[in-house]
């Protein structure tokens, strides 16, 4: 039973990677038979009622076609077409010929009269728009062909006047999408009807079917994405559908008027009935604003959203939006936000504590107040108050958006933004807490807005807590109080979830060394030293104490009198820290103390670093030499290995450079020893020993050139190219190796043939590439291939052998960043002795929490490793939605690993790990081949048959103690 | 024409009654009592209604909008003790809720101060059994050309308006409404209905809220201080509506914050309501909506239920105690423990009543006089906090915005309030708007369009002639209209002839033309044939010497007296009039020289 429930288990929370292409593929062999047509055209004979058809052309439908048969079977189809009585027959006919002139590699150009033909006397309206559907397919397969499209809009502007909606509806979708958009072409043409398709679907805005109105908008929209510049007539037009009585009709037409106001932003309209003018993204501006209470939340999103992206509107309309007239009684009232900026301006904190406090004064003029305003008034006031909080998020974003480009006003939007940090549902509070983030570099928080902010610290959520330590890494305080105000609260939030250290302390640092002036004067409070007492040392090992202290040397970093005022243990607190926590506490110049780290000669300028220069010369002194095969050459490449490697530790900017060189080097001293003379001209019965070693040389290669590859983002194609040079080789050196090993010749064969397609290949991925590889493997293997091709496998392995040693050692130019991906799991810590218990053949969850450092796709490629002490390993696809970004090229990952197992005698370890799955069909190389729809990448990749899928790990395995106990019988 | 009549709520807050006659069905809308009375002006004068004779054959329904009692306390008086039989109308909600209002109030009235002649409990019983309770957006056959539909209202847990409409004639009462969502209730939601008439509430009809962020932020702020403080905090509420909401915002937040400080709330009515309002999620905003597969918000984590012995309990603590005003009950007694510290707090969330020791405290008095000649230094803190659930100016011209109606009616307001709102709506909507007093009759005039069924072959017919049919542009057709049992048809005249039985008459004008033309008649009769054919209609020579020019027929003869003039004959029916009398008129110019 157990065992059963742990297979359903795994079931279900391990993902199979699923081959399907392969079985897609197999099918569509065995589909190639000529016969289709025929048979189809036999079934529909066969059909004694429209049932029966309907059936067998749905069974037709679910089968591809190929592409050389395509037009018979149209042919059969539209034959039956004419004699079906049945609508709904025709109705699927017509759907098919839509769905076979989809098909790749057809042109259906041969089928668009029989198409229209079928139009002319068809009298169902379903039919006509399905067909009219075809024909849009049809149309949109010939875009190139003006005189097709003109065509098709003819027919389609001739339907327009059918009275079903739905027929409509497709006319005016086909004219969007093929209607005619530059100016010259329809004027050549003489049909009328495409002569100005903007009027014509402009006349449908006020069909009497709120659908086609709304198709109408949209093949506006469609014309205007196909890069047709719209009249600004329609202006006015679609400013009257926002009253539409349907939701669909406005919201599409607020998308129009957007784009209406992108494209004419300075063009003057009236206003009506007055006599004044403004500019039109002004009042479109205003119009989008007022739907933002309009009352349908579908509408609302659409229009808060568009708000963001309107950054022309002029700043008097944009700061409306945040205003609301409060009144009580009909006197004029101040809003909270008012009364706390006066409060805090006269010197008083918010007391808010007497009744009436926020008593109404000035009496109103009652003629002069407008309840419902024309204009944007209050509109991001509405929109953050709504009831949905798809609205809600939408107006935050725009609120950023806009604050982004408008520095006054995110000053004004700052009151509402804090606000928000308390919205009911998380989402809001994150996204408003990001906003604020991406904005701060405009704005400077006042204390009572960051009495507001500092609240929400307490929050349970980490990941608002975190989002709010990021914020507060990038506000700017204005004041001391500010400071200590944000140190007590970020010190309480550490008492309370002790698991946020780190962030903390990060965020310390970055308000450190924004503020040293303001931390200055608080310096002696917080290391509560005494100026005649000495105070007791405070514990090293308090987490709250390393927070402040912190601060307190970043700050001093950029104050040199700060250090005045430490103490003797603080120096010796700082000497620790700075060895323990190094990215947490700069270097100091500290009175009787050398600065470590830079020793600043005069002869270098600045930007030509030490270690680069290094990196550099001992690059140029391997690259200088031709032939590797002697002894004191192999010594030199050890050495740079080893050189690069111990660089790579100590300048984290140059890691992934280094590493990069360093693995590079390290193939090719690999590929030299398997090389060596010496050991190949022994006797065959002692190869053995020398097999071992070329072959396991020859696999490591390949690993590390996949590493190579995959792991490092900034890898250019000058780079690739060296990689899979180098493992074209190390395939070489295989190949060597099995010929060696193996007696017969029959398996040679294969291989041999498998090897000269990967040359093939290599060279139609990398023909640019060709002209820098003078004298290398591949180059001089190029120019052997015609007698490669006819040789026996023998002669072939004697000739690669030859050519390999013979070849010269390639330079791998370095691109301008590389870094490594890598990966840090923070939780498990493995330091816990207590197992985790739980019973056998049920799922205990694990929660994992990494940090990924420059990681492409990581929701494709990121997955979880677990390794079971029987040697099971299980591996679990992360869901998307566990990868948080927090920043460029960093990704954090929170998720659950579901783990089971049979019963165990006693407690024992698993391994935890983050691996880095890779697949070389996704290569950097193919990818550069033009895109290609599956089908078609079966045939022209001849590479994808030996796409290899493997996985590197990447993080540094945890230990994670767990038990499953036998279950209870 | 709707006459709309308030019998309480007119230009008044409490005793909401408004009788709206329309297409000859009466509708009464809510049947509140006022608060502020204990004699017979606490009930609406059902005696305006009907003089003497029945209400149940007079009223054709009543709808209740919400379960507060200036909506529906009256009911049972009005039923049982006047006599009404009839459908009441509201929500399952409102149904669910509104006895133990009633029973609690009558309970007061009558157990506490002792009056007699009230409803008892037995009617109130009776009273709910004629309910009839409807979903939201449900429309609903009052009889064969009444219906009602419910609208979402926001206020307080299952609060509707009401569309009533009969034929095309359509009113809306909204009822209390409140446009801007809170912690558990939605906001109020109408469609473009384009009603005759709008019955609103305007009691902040001179009011712009503030964002209802700030102030919760403010009462959670305060809160969170006193608890961190170890002090305690009493927030006195009424049993329904804005408790829960308070209950909401204080639970989530605690939720938020990892609070550990417990929360009590006085039993009793409390906990029954609480229960109806985790059965009706439905009617919650879109946050309770969504989570409470989850986890029900309305099940409290943090919130227990109160007992008298936990006031004196050390420690800080929050507690939600009846009744709101401080006036008398749990609220005063635990007030009473308390004051005397100032680490305490009491928010006060709503209005209190002058007189009660809210009202007192609220005005910043120190020292309270307590029964028995006690003094009572208040020393802790006292704030005030106003949630209130009504729509504010802003939101009722929205609202007004949303269902387009062609008149609004305001209701349930102070009448100088109204008088700046009515000025406001007129202004920037173009609508009429009234606003009654009790007891005034205000009579509508609406313009109903009349409905009229068109056969369909005869629509099929005329669109083959004339472009499809546009809403904008009126169009002409030819056509019977038959007015018939209280129904109108447009036939086409065949149809109606044979569907009335009788023979069809044509009507035919004849017109002589005298030529002047000394030729024969049928040569006379070839001239004009060739003369007309000049035109471009189809012009037919026919054997028997006649000429037809559509269907019109043209006959030549000779004059009996003078052969040389020729009297030509035209003759029409009178559909082709316009033809006819041009062919006349162009005969009558007589014939060009003719060239043979």
């Amino acid at each position: 039973m157990a065992a059963h429930l742990k297979k359903r288990v795994y079931e279900e929370f391990t993902k199979v990677v699923q081959q399907q292409h392969e079985d897609l593929s197999s099918k569509k062999l065995r589909l190639t038979k000529p016969s289709k047509s025929a048979a189809l055209h036999v079934d529909l004979c066969k059909a004694t009622s429209p049932a029966d058809a309907l059936q067998y052309l749905l069974q037709f439908a679910r089968k591809p076609v190929e592409v050389e048969s395509v037009e018979g079977v149209v042919r059969i189809l539209l034959e039956h077409y004419y004699k079906e009585n049945d609508a709904s027959v025709r109705l699927k006919i017509a759907s098919l010929l839509g769905l076979l002139s989809k098909t790749a590699g057809f042109s259906p150009d041969c089928i668009m009269d029989d198409a229209i033909n079928t139009l002319q006397n068809e009298k169902s309206h379903q039919v006509l728009a399905q067909l009219l559907d075809t024909l849009l397919v049809i149309g949109t397969k010939l875009t190139d062909n003006p005189a097709v499209r003109m065509r098709l809009v003819d027919v389609a502007c001739k339907h327009l006047t059918d009275s079903s909606h739905g027929v409509r509806n497709k006319c005016l979708q086909l004219i969007g999408c093929l209607g005619p958009v530059e100016k010259g072409v329809a004027k050549d043409v003489e049909s009328q009807a495409a002569k100005d398709v903007q009027k014509i679907i402009g006349d449908h805005f006020n069909d009497q079917d709120p659908r086609v109105r709304t198709a109408a908008i949209k093949a506006m929209l469609q014309l205007h994405e196909r890069g047709l510049k719209l009249q600004q007539a329609i202006y006015s037009q679609a400013c009257k559908l926002l009253a539409d009585d349907y939701e669909q009709v406005r919201s599409a037409a607020v998308q129009l008027i957007w784009v209406l106001s992108q494209l004419y932003p300075e063009s003057i309209v009236p206003i009506p009935s007055s006599n004044e003018e403004i500019r039109l993204v002004d009042d479109a501006f205003g119009k989008i604003c007022h739907m933002v209470s309009d009352g349908s939340w579908v509408v609302r999103v659409q229009a808060a959203k568009l708000l963001g992206s309107m950054q022309q509107v002029s700043s008097h309309f944009l700061e409306q939006t945040l205003d609301k007239k409060l009144m009580s009684d009909l006197r004029r009232k101040r809003t909270a936000h008012e009364r706390a900026k006066e409060l805090y301006s006269s010197g008083e904190f918010s007391s808010g504590r007497k009744w009436g406090d926020d008593a109404p004064k000035e009496e109103v003029d009652t003629g002069a107040v407008n309840l419902i305003e024309s204009g944007a008034c209050g509109a991001f006031v509405h929109g953050l108050e709504d009831e949905m909080y798809e609205v809600r998020i939408a107006a935050v974003e725009a609120l950023c958006m806009l604050a982004q480009s408008s520095p006054s006003f995110a000053e004004k939007c700052l009151d509402f933004l804090v606000d928000m940090f308390n919205d009911e549902i998380e989402e809001v509070r994150l996204q408003s807490i990001h906003t604020m983030r991406k904005i701060s570099h405009n704005i400077t928080l006042r204390e009572d807005q960051l009495d507001t902010v500092l609240a929400v610290l307490e929050d349970s959520s980490r990941d608002i807590r975190e989002a709010l330590h990021e914020l507060l890494c990038c506000t700017n305080v204005s004041t001391k109080e500010g400071i200590h105000l944000a140190l007590v609260e970020l010190l309480k939030n550490l008492t309370k979830y002790p698991t946020d250290r780190e962030s903390i302390w990060k965020c310390l640092k970055f308000l450190g060394s924004r503020h040293p002036t303001l931390v200055l004067p608080l310096v002696p409070e917080l290391l509560s030293t005494h100026p005649f007492f000495d105070t007791p040392e405070p514990d090293m090992d308090d987490p709250a104490y390393i927070a402040v202290l912190v601060l307190i040397f970043n700050a001093a970093k950029s104050c040199p009198t700060m250090p005045a005022l430490f103490s003797d243990h603080t120096f010796r607190h700082y000497a620790y820290l700075r060895d323990s926590l190094s990215h947490l506490v700069p270097p100091l110049r500290l009175p009787g103390r050398k600065l470590v780290s830079s020793p600043v000669s005069p002869n270098i300028t600045p930007h030509e670093d030490p270690s680069q220069q290094f990196l550099h010369q001992s690059l140029e002194r391997v690259y200088n030499l031709q032939h590797l095969d002697s002894q004191g050459i192999q010594e030199l490449l050890e050495f740079t290995i080893r050189d690069l490697q111990r660089l790579g530790e100590l300048q984290s900017e140059l890691a992934g450079m280094a590493d990069f060189t360093a693995t590079y080097l390290q193939c090719q001293l690999l590929l030299i020893k398997a090389l060596q003379e010496k050991l190949w001209n022994v006797a065959a019965p002692l190869y053995l020993k020398q097999n071992a070693l070329a072959s396991a040389a020859a696999k490591q290669i390949l690993e590390e050139t996949y590493k190579m590859e995959f792991m490092y983002s900034g890898v250019e194609s000058s780079q690739v190219v060296i990689i899979h040079h180098m493992r074209l080789q190390a395939k070489a050196l295989q190949l060597i190796v099995t010929a060696r090993t193996t007696r017969g010749v029959e398996p040679l064969f294969g291989m041999c043939e498998k090897f000269l397609q990967e040359v093939d290949s290599f060279q139609r991925c990398f023909i640019s590439e060709l002209p820098h590889m003078q004298g290398s493997f591949v180059d001089k293997l190029l120019d052997l291939m015609p007698r490669l091709v006819t040789s026996k496998p023998s002669e072939v392995v004697k000739i690669l052998q030859t050519t390999l040693r013979q070849s010269t050692f390639l330079h791998l130019p370095l691109p301008e960043q590389l870094h490594r991906a890598t990966a840090n799991i923070i939780e498990p810590t493995g330091e816990s002795d207590n197992p985790l218990r739980f019973t056998s053949g049920l799922v205990v969850a694990l929660d994992v929490d990494a940090t990924l450092e420059h990681v492409q796709d990581p929701q494709g490629t990121v997955k979880v490793q677990v390794l079971y002490p029987d040697g099971q390993a299980q591996i679990i696809h992360p869901k998307p939605a566990d990868f948080r970004n927090p920043g460029p090229g960093r990704h954090r990952l929170i998720t659950q690993v579901y783990l089971s197992h049979t019963a165990w005698t006693e407690p024992c370890q698993i391994e935890v790990r983050l691996l880095l799955a890779y697949n070389s069909n996704r290569s950097k190389a193919s990818a550069k081949m033009p895109k290609s729809t599956w089908s078609e990448n079966l045939e022209a990749l001849p590479q994808s048959e030996n796409g290899i899928e493997g996985t590197i790990p990447f993080s540094k395995p945890v230990k994670v103690y767990i038990m499953p106990k036998p279950a209870r019988r | 024409p709707v006459p709309c009549m308030p019998p309480g709520a007119g230009q008044d807050v409490g005793r909401s009654c408004i009788l709206v006659s329309i297409a000859g069905k009466n509708v009464m809308l809510d049947c509140g009592m006022h608060m502020g009375y204990n004699d017979d002006r606490r009930f609406p004068d059902f005696s305006y209604i009907t003089q003497n004779g029945r209400l149940t054959d007079f009223l054709d329904c009543v709808i209740i909008s919400h379960f507060h009692l200036d909506h529906c306390g009256a009911l049972p008086y009005f039923s049982e003790m006047v006599g009404y039989d009839g459908p009441i109308y509201m929500t399952h909600p409102t149904k669910a809720i509104c006895p133990i209002l009633l029973e609690d109030y009558r309970k007061i009235t009558v157990d506490k101060k002792g009056e007699i002649n009230f409803f008892t409990s037995q009617m109130i019983k009776d009273c709910m059994k004629k309910v009839v309770a409807v979903h939201l957006h449900q429309t609903v056959q009052v009889d064969e050309e009444l219906e009602i539909k419910a609208y979402y209202a926001g206020h307080v847990l299952g609060a509707a308006m009401f569309q009533i409409k009969v034929g095309c004639e359509s009113v809306v009462y909204t009822g209390d409404y409140n446009m801007t969502p809170d912690r558990h209730l939605g906001a109020a939601w109408i469609d473009k209905c384009r009603p005759d008439l709008l019955i609103t509430e305007s009691t902040y009809a001179t009011t712009i809220r503030d964002s209802k962020r700030c102030r919760e932020r403010d009462f959670l702020k305060k809160v969170h201080e006193t608890v961190e403080r170890g002090g305690k905090v009493l927030i006195p509420v009424f049993a329904l509506g804005r408790a829960q909401e308070l209950c909401i915002l204080l639970e989530t937040f605690w939720e938020r914050m990892n609070l550990k400080a417990p929360i009590y709330f006085s039993t009793g009515l409390t906990e029954k309501a609480n229960h109806y309002y985790k059965l009706f999620i439905t009617w919650t905003n879109q946050k309770i909506r969504k989570t409470f597969v989850q986890r029900n918000m309305f099940e409290f984590k943090h919130i227990k239920a109160f007992d008298r012995a936990f006031a004196d309990n050390p420690g800080p603590m929050v507690v939600f105690a009846t009744p709101g005003m401080l006036h008398a009950g749990q609220s005063l007694q635990i007030f009473k423990k308390w004051a005397g510290n100032e680490k305490n707090m009491v928010i006060m969330p709503g209005y209190c009543v002058q007189g009660t020791v809210g009202h007192k405290i609220l005005s910043g008095q120190r020292k309270l006089e307590m029964e028995g000649r006690q003094i009572l230094e208040v020393k802790m803190q006292v704030e005030y906090m106003s949630f209130s659930a009504h729509a504010d100016a802003k939101g009722i011209m929205q609202l007004i915005r949303q269902a387009e109606p062609r008149n609004v009616l305001l209701v349930h307001g102070e009448a100088k309030k109204m008088e700046f709102l009515k000025q406001k709506i007129e202004q920037e909507f173009h609508v009429s708007c009234f606003m009654p007093a009790n007891g005034e009759t205000t009579t509508i005039f609406t313009n109903p369009s009349i409905p009229v069924d068109i056969s369909l072959g005869l629509l099929k017919r005329e669109t083959a002639l004339g472009l499809l049919p546009d809403v904008l542009k009126p169009q002409l057709m030819h056509g019977t209209l038959m007015m018939k049992d209280n129904s109108f048809r447009l036939l086409s005249p065949e149809q109606a002839l044979k569907e009335l039985g009788l023979a069809e008459h044509q009507l035919r004008f004849t017109c002589r033309v005298h030529i002047q033309d000394p030729r024969k008649e049928h040569e006379t009769v070839l001239r004009v044939y060739n003369h007309l054919k000049g035109q471009d209609y189809s012009v037919q020579h026919l054997p028997d010497g006649s000429i037809t020019v559509e269907s019109i027929l043209i006959q030549a003869t000779a004059h009996s007296e003078d052969q040389g003039t020729k009297v030509l004959l035209v003759s029409w029916t009178y559909q082709d009039e316009e033809l006819g009398s041009y062919l006349t008129s162009l005969l009558k110019k007589g014939l060009p020289p003719s060239s043979s």
